[in-house]
């Protein structure tokens, strides 16, 4: 049962970020360069419900569809890892078009070279891996 | 009922992944999907040779759930849902890319020179999607999560962190968009 839920919000998921274009490599470029509003207006309105219902769950002490408490896990106080991990990060995401959500949406969709970026992206979470501890957190 | 294969404007768009977010919560569970790609490392066996990769990866099942689901959903958009995949990206955009080598901005989903058949021979559009990606998957995990764990999340719990990363994903878009691309792409 728990599966077949994880299968219908991936199913929505994967829809939204097809329809809503945030799936394309287009609508990315032209968010950072200021192009139009689109992609602004799906992160803005995404994030001020999202703030809403969070804070709400967080103050009203909001059980899970199961009676079980809701955990948020606050990120480890720090900032050069947020930072440089987040310029790596968004260099990739410009670069490719593509963030791990939408990657797998877009296999689905039929564009197989996404599957290099896909491959090159565990590779280059491997490399993380394998230097941890010899980079600034 | 044409309406449907109309792509959905952001007002649909954005209500819809706080709702995504919000069913995860419901159900226990956090929005973040690059936590998916250390999982898959751990399946190909990294776990043997690097320690980041030994964690019981059966707790994230779950989430490998989702994005099989988020891949069927793929499919049925593309196929099901949409007539023309056309993204009206704006006039100025259009121009632009036109002038760096993409002809295919404001005709098709994603840009024909990286994500037709044809790159699979072109050994630049390789490279960019090699470097592209692995820029993603690395910078991720530095940072501890990707669009969905700190810009929606991460910033949705109000989360310091989260914001640093989110400004470090800007000055890494708009170095690569900005200064970077005229330089590949020509």
């Amino acid at each position: 049962m728990r599966t077949l839920i994880y299968v219908v919000i991936g199913i929505l998921f994967g829809i939204t970020m097809f329809k809503s274009e945030a799936a394309s490599w287009f609508r990315i470029y032209e968010m950072f360069r200021f192009e139009s509003f689109h992609m602004y207006g799906i992160i803005g309105s995404a994030l001020a419900l999202g703030v809403i219902v969070v804070q709400y769950i967080k103050k009203y002490k909001i059980k899970s569809f199961y009676g079980e408490t809701i955990y948020f896990h606050p990120k480890a106080k720090s900032f050069r890892r947020y930072f440089y991990g987040g310029i790596i990060f968004g260099l990739g995401w410009a670069l490719a078009g593509a963030c791990p959500g939408p990657m797998f949406t877009l296999v689905g969709a039929g564009f197989l070279p996404i599957g290099i970026v896909i491959i090159s992206s565990l590779i280059g979470t491997y490399i993380y891996g394998l230097l941890k501890d010899n980079l600034p957190h | 009922m044409n309406w449907i294969y109309d792509p959905w404007p952001w007002y649909i768009s954005g209500p819809m992944i706080a709702l995504i977010m919000f069913l995860l919560l419901m159900v226990g569970k956090n929005f973040g999907m690059s936590a998916n790609l250390r999982t898959l490392c751990t399946i190909c066996g990294a776990d043997k040779k690097v320690d980041f990769f030994n964690f019981d990866w059966k707790s994230q099942q779950w989430n490998l759930i989702v994005i099989l689901g988020a891949s069927f959903g793929g499919f049925l958009a593309a196929h099901f849902l949409s007539k023309d995949l056309a993204v009206a990206i704006s006039t100025e955009t259009i121009n632009n890319l036109n002038e760096l080598g993409f002809s295919s901005a404001g005709k098709s989903y994603l840009p024909n020179e990286l994500y037709g058949l044809q790159a699979f021979l072109n050994l630049k559009s390789i490279l960019v999607l090699v470097i592209g990606g692995v820029l993603v998957g690395f910078g991720a995990r530095y940072a501890g999560g990707c669009t969905s764990g700190h810009a929606i999340s991460g910033l949705s719990d109000l989360q310091l962190p989260s914001l640093i990363a989110v400004v470090g994903f800007f000055i890494g878009g708009l170095t690569m968009v900005h200064l970077i691309f005229p330089l590949i792409f020509k």
